[in-house]
């Protein structure tokens, strides 16, 4: 019976997981065009990867971005969590306010931060003007620094409320003794937080650790959508490259070949995130 | 009152100052990109061909845009009602299975579904995309629901698993003593005890089918066959002649729109979706 009630999801999970997985890796090990016959060829697509200037300059970037992006999604998600954990008149509605975002589409999101930056439609010029943040004509686009930071705070804005209803969970499961201890002590703010909120939060802070470096080494709709990974393709994404290997130059072999070293990295890095810190936290 | 009690008023007034207008601040800075997406959908030259004021020039050229605004509307809705109907079918039956039953493979389906969270949905689309052309399925949106439902199966299984197991056991025992088959016992009366975690579950759904973007950038290579977000982005870029700023806000409202609703109606669910299972990825 058991098995009968399972069998659509081992079902979804051979045709739509396991399969796909493995012809991958058959597809990394053959010329493999779009349209035509495949041939085998390995190593040769892995071989490949090493000229792929487009590629492997992504790199760099994709884990530039992703530091960046990790880093201020603990920072700014702390910030909003804390903000926003006690229970007082109206706390809901900010809670709400945060976390609308998330309900928009990163697709939909980046189209809208592509208006709000576009000059002559959009008044985020005319406003950092105004407070004279920056003189005569801005350019959110224009130069590979630019186009940078405003996806960093494309990206922030869509994920910061995301990150704040994940700490917060986290921050209501710490007991209120452990405060009231930490203040019968004589422990300040400051001292609270450093020394009793965030080693208790620790494993939601790896959580948010493990889903923000995934996520934004795989980002693809914020410089797909908002930089068309320009200008002049300094805001390449390795997801991107491997997209434009497949579906721009038609090379599914070499796509599929950079889609398994994706793969092994991803997973590497999934565990030793989550052993290294299992790890000290099971010496403490 | 005590000075002691007075420092500790004012403390606290201080407190709920620098929290409301702390607050405040940040929710207008949250807020403001969505508001003026929808202001500017229907306010300005654009939106009144030329003239002050409010007009809806923006919404009609959306409906004009393309294959037209309906068939991009109904691609969105058929791939969110096959991804939505697919991942409660299978993570109830699932969930069920996991939570009442021991059979063999047991932990290793289980532990198939999990280590999808693992796996860059990139690295499986290029070789599903290979599959579905043998096939002859490249711009099917019932194959872009489906695999909607592989992404959301990990974080769903979790989730109906959890579910069932707080379920207490006398529950269907009861209604399998009133005559009741094993399948009946979960339509009538299990089905009810665990709405909540599927509307959850259905939420998290239609808010991945609704958006996804990559996997029908993909898969559909037709015009006619693009759903909202694909559409929009190519109104982006300009495939279609230049760049109609105007009307790509109305679209992004359009889109935005239903997600918002279902987000505010059922924000409860949502975040139940994380205390319960954190183990989305």
């Amino acid at each position: 019976m058991g098995l009968l009630y399972s069998a659509p999801a081992t079902l979804v999970i051979l045709v739509l997981f396991l399969v796909p997985l493995v012809l991958a890796f058959w597809m990394s090990l053959n010329d493999w065009p779009l349209i035509g016959p495949h041939e085998f060829n390995a190593p040769d697509n892995y071989v490949a990867i090493g000229q792929n200037k487009l590629f492997l300059d992504s790199i760099g970037f994709t884990v530039k971005y992703t530091v960046v992006m990790t880093v201020i999604f603990i920072v700014v998600g702390l910030g909003l969590a804390l903000l926003v954990q006690n229970a007082r008149p109206g706390v809901g509605l900010f809670r709400t306010a945060f976390l609308l975002p998330t309900a928009v589409g990163l697709a939909s999101s980046s189209l809208l931060f592509y208006a709000l930056y576009n000059n002559d439609f959009g008044p985020l010029d005319d406003i950092l003007r105004a407070l004279g943040i920056v003189q005569g004509q801005a350019d959110f686009l224009g130069t590979p620094d630019a186009a940078f930071l405003s996806t960093v705070v494309m990206v922030t804005w869509r994920f910061a409320g995301f990150n704040m209803i994940i700490l917060l969970t986290g921050l209501q499961a710490i007991p209120v003794e452990v405060y009231e201890a930490a203040r019968t002590d004589g422990a300040g703010w400051w001292k609270t937080l450093w020394h009793v909120t965030l080693p208790l939060l620790k494993p939601t802070i790896v959580l948010i650790l493990v889903l923000g470096v995934t996520g934004s080494l795989l980002a693809f709709e914020p410089f797909y959508v908002l930089t068309a990974g320009g200008p002049s393709n300094s805001t390449v994404t390795m997801v991107i490259a491997m997209f434009r290997e497949a579906f721009t130059l038609f090379d599914l072999g070499h796509a599929a070949a950079i889609a398994m070293v994706l793969l092994v990295v991803l997973v590497a890095i999934n565990a030793a995130q989550l052993f290294f810190f299992r790890d000290k936290e099971a010496k403490r | 009152m005590t000075a002691l009690a007075t420092r500790a008023t004012t403390r606290r007034r201080i407190g709920a100052g620098a929290f409301y207008s702390t607050s405040v601040v940040l929710a207008v800075l949250f807020l403001a990109p969505l508001v003026w997406s929808f202001f500017t959908s229907i306010y300005g030259s654009r939106a009144t061909g030329g003239n002050p004021g409010f007009g809806g020039d923006n919404y009609a050229r959306l409906v004009e845009y393309g294959e037209g605004l309906w068939t991009y509307t109904w691609n969105s809705i058929v791939v969110s009602v096959v991804a939505v109907l697919g991942t409660l079918i299978v993570s109830v039956l699932g969930g069920y299975a996991f939570a009442r039953y021991s059979f063999p493979g047991k932990n290793l389906i289980f532990l198939g579904a999990l280590a999808f969270l693992m796996i860059p949905h990139p690295t499986i689309l290029v070789p599903l995309y290979t599959m579905l052309t043998w096939v002859g399925l490249q711009n099917s949106l019932v194959s872009v629901g489906l695999v909607i439902v592989m992404f959301e199966l990990p974080f769903a299984l979790f989730m109906m698993r959890n579910a069932f197991e707080a379920l207490p056991k006398e529950l269907e025992e009861a209604a399998l003593l009133d005559g009741n088959t094993s399948f009946g016992a979960l339509r009538r009366i299990l089905l009810r005890a665990v709405t909540p975690a599927m509307v959850t579950v259905g939420m998290f759904a239609f808010l991945a089918a609704w958006n996804e973007f990559l996997t029908p950038l993909i898969f559909l290579t037709q015009g006619d066959s693009f759903t909202l977000p694909v559409a929009l982005v190519s109104l982006r870029s300009g495939e279609m002649g230049t760049i109609d700023l105007g009307a790509l806000q109305a679209g992004i409202v359009v889109t935005a729109v239903p997600c918002l609703l279902i987000f505010i109606l059922l924000q409860r669910h949502y975040v139940r979706g994380f205390t319960a299972g954190a183990v989305r990825g």
